[in-house]
């Protein structure tokens, strides 16, 4: 998870992603951002995070990103 | 059978009172039959054209759902046995034959689309480069309404359905409604399955709020259709169609007079399908948001034709970005380049080609390209310029300053209306041109000498335009900072209420630009 977290600091230092679960629905993060962070995840986790799974619910906080990260690590 | 047209206020009566008059189980065959008539009336052969979108997408669809049920069964059955690997095989082998399915239905219906739309486009690119003696013969192509859209909202369905995000609809008719439903089929919005079918299919009693709030909303499209755009296109008309007349000063007129003419026109046109839906008590998507309130390129976006973008977004831009060559390639990217450019060169192809894409989906010529590609250059020069402004905005705490935010506003309308300056005239050349004589040619006298009532409209035309401009800039501004305008007006008296609708209804029969042989314009969007 801290590795998740480091990744997504980096990419907006000013959202506080521990506690905030809206980061698709108020706009926080935006396409560019899905692209970029699924780009660390790969490389970071080895991990392919597929077009279909980019939906709202897996993108709205960084616990259901991790949630994603381990369910599609475990397939 | 044109939205505007005496006609088509006919059929939509027809259709409305039936609607409700019918037992609810008949009203969404209902609805088929109308389509179908609507598209018949419109061209009888198009209705080959949309049949087969239908029937590919919904045989191949059920194919894919089969494979679903089947995958489902035998992970359940076999939970037990199969070891972590094996699962991952067979799910491999399955999804492979659900791929071909769905290559077989793009290959299919994006191929009609292309062969209708753009065979001329090629044959005129490859004439240019042959002597006069061998150029190649224009085909007499139809061209089916609306294809662009309901094949792209049909192949969202079909790949939704390949990624298990939709079931597939076992009835062909209901598909086939989700094809062809009229009031979207001429300019969309582009809907989504999961969307739209929660609302087409059901059944819905008589409720005099939605269809008063749907009616107001059909004459307010009406309103901004016929009252402004189609007034206003007769100077837009003759300001780029008299290049050589019309440099300088005047294209910078004709830019936002487009900008207008564009907006209401579209807008309007999407204000009547959502309308006409909201009458029957189905919910279509929003394509608009207050697009002309945007801060910057990418917010205009997300606020402007927004089905259209979020359909590039998912199924264009995401599936190229994340495929593994894209990732490998941004691997390589960042070992060889250094980290911030290898980490943008995903984004960047990406967009690239999603800006083509959608350049090309607005029309087969090369203006529209370039559109296409003027909005990619500007947006990734604002994404690469972004901690530059940040920078500024911490630097000169001019952020959230009401200036500095309207600045923002009207430069980003200027920039837009400017690169849309492509629709308007003949070709590529030609626009850069004239856009050019805008700063090289300014002469502010065009403003006194009367040369403004010479573009086909007259005082009293400018004055109902101006008096239009301030009746929709007043509507955005209340919906910018307070909310729907129709829920604050129905929350007051129902004379209050009825009261605007009815004057929205008179000024709409007095002042739409229907004089002596008047012949309403198309929508603009209509040849997308």
């Amino acid at each position: 998870m801290d590795t998740l977290l480091e990744i997504l600091q980096d990419l907006h230092p000013e959202v506080d992603f521990e506690t905030c679960d809206t980061l698709i629905d108020d706009k926080i993060i935006d396409s560019f951002d899905i692209v970029s962070i699924i780009s660390e995840i790969n490389e970071e986790f080895d991990v392919v995070i597929p077009a279909e799974e980019i939906i709202p619910e897996n993108f709205n906080s960084a616990e259901a990103l991790y949630d994603l990260i381990q369910r599609l690590g475990d397939e | 059978m044109l939205f505007t047209s005496y006609e088509f206020i006919a059929f939509l009566a027809i259709v409305f009172v039936l609607y409700y008059l019918v037992p609810k189980r008949a009203q969404w065959p209902l609805l088929l039959v109308f389509s179908y008539v609507f598209y018949y009336l419109a061209d009888p052969r198009y209705l080959i054209f949309i049949l087969v979108t239908t029937i590919s997408t919904y045989v191949l669809s059920i194919r894919m759902e089969k494979i679903n049920t089947e995958q489902n069964a035998y992970i359940a059955e076999n939970k037990a046995t199969l070891s972590r690997e094996e699962k991952k095989a067979y799910k491999a082998k399955m999804k492979a034959r659900k791929w071909h399915l769905l290559l077989v239905c793009l290959f299919l219906n994006i191929g009609i689309l292309a062969v209708t739309k753009y065979t001329n486009f090629v044959i005129n690119n490859i004439n240019s480069f042959l002597s006069d003696a061998s150029k190649l013969q224009l085909v007499d192509m139809i061209i089916p309404m609306g294809i662009s859209f309901y094949t792209f909202q049909t192949m969202g369905y079909i790949i939704d359905v390949y990624r298990g995000k939709q079931e597939a609809q076992k009835n062909p008719f209901k598909l086939a409604l989700f094809v062809s439903f009229f009031p979207q089929l001429v300019q969309g919005p582009i809907s989504r399955y999961g969307d739209l079918s929660q609302t087409l299919f059901s059944e819905h009693k008589f409720e005099g709020k939605t269809v008063s709030f749907g009616l107001t909303r059909i004459l307010w499209g009406y309103f901004k259709k016929v009252v402004i755009a189609d007034r206003i296109i007769t100077a837009v008309t003759t300001l780029v169609g008299n290049p050589d007349q019309y440099a300088g000063t005047y294209v910078f007129i004709a830019m936002l007079f487009y900008a207008f003419e564009l907006y209401c026109d579209f807008t309007g046109g999407i204000d009547i399908t959502i309308g006409i839906a909201e009458v029957m008590g189905i919910r279509v998507a929003e394509n608009f948001n207050l697009p002309y309130f945007s801060k910057n390129i990418k917010e205009y976006w997300n606020r402007w034709h927004i089905t259209m973008g979020t359909w590039f977004t998912d199924y264009i831009f995401y599936p190229i970005s994340v495929c593994g060559p894209m990732l490998k390639l941004s691997k390589w990217s960042r070992a060889h380049l250094g980290e911030t450019i290898g980490k943008r060169v995903p984004i960047y192809l990406s967009s690239f080609v999603v800006w083509f894409a959608t350049g090309i989906w607005h029309g087969a010529a090369w203006n529209f390209i370039v559109w296409g590609l003027m909005n990619f250059v500007v947006i990734m020069i604002s994404q690469e310029l972004e901690p530059l402004y940040a920078k500024f905005h911490h630097r000169f705490a001019v952020e959230g300053k009401a200036p500095w935010e309207a600045f923002r506003i009207i430069r980003t309308i200027l920039l837009m209306s400017c690169i849309r300056m492509f629709d308007c005239y003949r070709d590529v050349p030609l626009t850069f041109k004239m856009v050019g004589t805008m700063f090289t040619q300014a002469d502010l006298s065009v403003f006194t000498n009367g040369s403004l009532l010479g573009l086909g409209i007259t005082a009293a035309d400018y004055l109902v335009l101006v008096v239009g401009f301030v009746i929709v800039l007043s509507v955005s501004l209340y919906k910018y900072h307070r909310g729907p305008v129709r829920e604050a007006l129905y929350a007051k008296p129902a004379a209050v209420y009825y009261g605007a609708m009815a004057l929205l209804f008179v000024i709409t029969i007095i002042f739409g630009a229907y004089g002596a042989g008047y012949d309403s314009s198309q929508f603009i969007y209509n040849q997308f």
